[in-house]
């Protein structure tokens, strides 16, 4: 399996494939990790500010996890084609803005989830310590929701890298578009090498955001030893 | 390709005019490649995928979670659902020839990702009913298949219908995709108009699609709140949301 005739035999498994097109498979690996690095980047970004809004006021927080809620349920073929007009067609914004809206519902809930866990002993305890508002937030209720958080960006995480393979059919899509270039091609060897890729990926990043956890959290470790 | 979209159709005649136009257009939903006859096989494929998924998630789950061991197993599946983009498993079957590009190979696939879901919440259901009713109910001299189906079922009931709302979503969406896998549905729309060209037909099928999308959350929001048991409360359109209530639950219980 390992000669050019599986090129001409059109092997599922071909170690020739990988060698002649070496580069283009690191071109599109590279794609798909800076297209779902800056979809998820901007995810947290956009988050801190909207579920700090949905904190803020009851009726706010129910509007707000409506409306990701509706945008989550349109589907991603239809949502980057429907963005396509408004943010062109030639580069992959609207695959970026579709994942960082997808990613919104996700991240955000499990920040509200995880600040409303605090118990509220702790929130007492903290402001008989004389504690502000802010500060509680920052010091006391933000580093406990961590584990939520953590939880809602490796989901986040794992989704986004998964999802933007569909971008592939509208040929913006990292390693998706190498995919769906490879089934319109009927190139099996260049299928199987684009899908494994993305599903390293995913399991790859999984690890990474679970690393970061480790070192944002040493209080837990505390504890596990 | 490298046209702007904005740029096409005739002068002064701006997208949304013609993708309104192809909408109002009766031709467009009448017919083979109609929307009308889209939506059923779309319909058609969803219910199919999700009926088989069913089959196998459903009672795995409850089986799973009744016996309160291999949680693992159930993580496990549900990361993989995450990280394994349909996209890639509906091309490698439609590529090998041995399923080829036929609506069996789209079931197939769409089938698969039904699973997780409704597995997930089955267990979770399940395995979270209160000791202290199984306790009571033991009491009571009631055997292991009568707790299930008298207490176990029933009390996870809610999570049951939150796992089958969420699969049969994300099937409804990813139906979309399967057009490629050579199915029909609502995806036919925007595949065969890429092809040549037609924005505004491809931007017309995204349309109908986000829509159908939207309103099959509504109906299944308000069959989800007509069985649910107990007193009635007025809800806000998407508060408990599937969004994710399980995700947030087996996620939370990793990290913990």
């Amino acid at each position: 399996m390992l000669g050019a005739n599986c090129l001409r035999a059109n092997s599922w498994v071909c170690g020739a494939y990988l060698s002649s097109r070496e580069g283009q498979i690191i071109h599109f690996t590279i794609q798909h990790l800076e297209l779902s690095g800056l979809s998820i980047g901007l995810g947290l970004v956009f988050a801190i500010p909207l579920s700090l809004l949905a904190l803020s006021r009851r009726w706010l927080r129910a509007s707000v996890l409506s409306l990701l809620g509706v945008i989550y349920t349109i589907p991603s073929l239809a949502l980057f084609v429907l963005l396509q007009p408004w943010l062109g067609v030639t580069h992959a914004t609207p695959v970026v803005v579709a994942l960082v809206a997808y990613s919104q519902l996700l991240l955000v809930r499990n920040f509200l989830v995880g600040l409303d866990e605090v118990p509220a002993e702790v929130i007492d305890a903290a402001r008989g310590m004389g504690y502000g508002p802010l500060a509680l937030l920052w010091r006391v209720r933000l580093p406990l929701a961590l584990p939520a958080i953590f939880a809602g960006l490796r989901v986040t995480t794992v989704s986004t890298i998964a999802l933007l393979t569909v971008g592939g059919v509208i040929n913006q899509g990292g390693l998706g578009s190498l995919l769906f270039q490879g089934f319109q091609d009927n190139f099996h060897a260049q299928v199987l090498v684009a899908s494994v890729l993305i599903v390293v990926l995913g399991i790859l990043a999984d690890v990474v955001v679970v690393g970061l956890q480790w070192l944002a959290t040493p209080w837990q470790r505390a504890g596990q030893a | 390709m490298a046209r702007h979209p904005l740029a096409t159709g005739g002068p002064g005649v701006s997208l949304p005019g013609q993708t309104i136009s192809w909408l109002a257009d009766g031709n467009n939903w009448r017919g083979v490649n109609g929307i009308l006859d889209l939506t059923v096989d779309h319909l058609e494929v969803t219910g199919l995928s999700m009926l088989i998924a069913a089959a196998v998630a459903l009672p795995l789950g409850i089986g799973i979670g009744h016996r309160r061991r291999g949680g693992r197993v159930i993580t496990v599946v549900a990361n993989a659902g995450r990280a394994i983009p349909p996209l890639a498993l509906i091309i490698i079957l439609a590529s090998e020839p041995s399923f080829g590009v036929n609506t069996r190979t789209a079931v197939a696939a769409l089938s698969v990702f039904a699973i997780p879901p409704m597995l997930i919440n089955a267990f979770t259901g399940v395995r979270n009913v209160d000791v202290d009713a199984l306790d009571a109910a033991r009491g009571l001299g009631m055997n292991g298949p009568q707790l299930l189906a008298r207490v176990e079922i029933p009390l996870a009931l809610p999570l049951l219908a939150t796992g089958v709302r969420i699969a049969l979503l994300q099937t409804f969406a990813t139906a979309t995709i399967a057009s490629f896998a050579g199915t029909r549905t609502l995806g036919t729309i925007i595949q065969i108009n890429q092809a040549t060209n037609q924005e505004q037909a491809v931007l017309a099928g995204a349309l109908v699609i986000a829509i159908e999308a939207l309103l099959l959350d509504v109906v299944l929001a308000w069959i989800q709140g007509a069985v649910k048991p107990g007193p009635r409360t007025r809800r806000r359109w998407g508060e408990g949301r599937p969004a994710l209530d399980s995700v947030v639950a087996v996620s939370v219980s990793e990290a913990a």
